[in-house]
């Protein structure tokens, strides 16, 4: 195999990562709105953990596609 | 660009300098980048000069920058706590640098004439942010606390025998943050404009192609259309999740935990 096509393959297959941490930010996401609707009371208070948990999910997700991007444009 | 069929979407992201300055070896010229910067600030300056007008019975302007003004106001109180006041103004600036420079990001070619340029979509920007807000984290945090600081890394009722472990995962924690913080913005940013600028070419070559190309032309526009509404969402997530780490780890500086 060339280097030009192993280096698109290894790309697509860090981009996985990306599509796990769509996994993670839903979880977040689900579990809070879950949650939120057994006590809207409590909802509003936990925005700020909300929005945490989805930037700590998120940020797994954009490292993955950072590394797919580094391996697509290596010399 | 889609040039000859040919997608290079990275393309959009070059910093091109407008006004070339050489001094002493260095390179200061005056890029697309610093001139986004300075159309942020007016457009920020602008929103802010026509919304502080003090009246009593406030038009809608007011209560647009009021709106904004307490919302950042009321995070940085329930994140920090009263102490955190005086940090309102700096985390006003960042979130409405982060928010505008996104936003005018977006833009459409066709609405400027010229081709917006990111500028939150350089490493170099939102490093620098986030090692500002870095160094205020630090300054604040052995300002208030001298040595004292070092606490943070030990959260309270650890047992003694996991200290040292403890305390090395929650340096590296506490270390990784300005990398995390400037990241973040920088590469939720690249991903969106590599996407739109991908589906954006797959319109133009679609249409240039049969009838088969028309369909995924068309598809790939009704899909573009909800990623740019994707986007603004992003633009404004990520503005606030910059200023909130930014309170968050303020308030672990001045608090301790």
């Amino acid at each position: 195999m060339d280097f030009a096509s192993a280096q698109v393959i290894g790309a697509g297959l860090a981009a996985i990562g990306v599509g796990a941490a769509a996994i993670g930010v839903g979880n977040v996401f689900g579990s809070f709105l879950e949650s939120a609707l057994r006590n809207p009371a409590a909802a509003d208070g936990q925005q700020g953990r909300l929005f945490i948990g989805f930037a700590a999910a998120e940020l797994l997700g954009l490292i993955a596609f950072a590394v797919a991007m580094i391996i697509l444009y290596a010399r | 660009m889609a040039a000859e069929g040919k997608i290079d979407p990275m393309h959009q992201f070059t910093v091109e300098p407008l006004l070339p300055l050489h001094i002493g070896g260095y390179d200061i010229s005056f890029t697309n980048s610093a001139a986004w910067m300075l159309v942020t600030l007016a457009v920020i300056y602008g929103f802010m000069a026509m919304g502080m007008q003090r009246q009593l019975v406030p038009g809608r302007w007011q209560v647009a920058v009021e709106g904004l003004t307490g919302f950042i106001d009321n995070m940085v109180s329930v994140n920090i706590g009263p102490e955190g006041k005086k940090f309102t103004p700096y985390i006003f600036s960042l979130f409405t640098f982060i928010l505008v420079a996104n936003l005018l990001g977006l833009l459409p070619f066709s609405v400027v004439g010229i081709h917006p340029f990111t500028s939150t979509s350089h490493f170099s920007i939102t490093g620098v942010l986030a090692v500002m807000s870095f160094s205020i984290v630090l300054i604040v945090g052995f300002w208030r606390h001298g040595l004292h600081f070092f606490s943070l890394f030990v959260p309270h009722g650890t047992p003694k025998v996991m200290i040292p472990l403890i305390a090395a995962i929650e340096f590296i924690s506490f270390m990784v943050r300005p990398f995390s913080l400037g990241l973040r913005l920088f590469v939720a940013m690249i991903a969106g404009h590599i996407l739109m600028e991908v589906f954006g070419s797959f319109i133009v070559s679609g249409f240039s192609g049969g009838p088969l190309g028309w369909g995924v032309g068309l598809l790939s526009f009704a899909f573009i259309v909800g990623v740019a509404a994707l986007e603004l969402l992003v633009c404004a997530i990520q503005a606030y999740v910059f200023a909130l780490l930014t309170s968050l780890y303020l308030n672990d500086a001045i608090n301790l935990h």
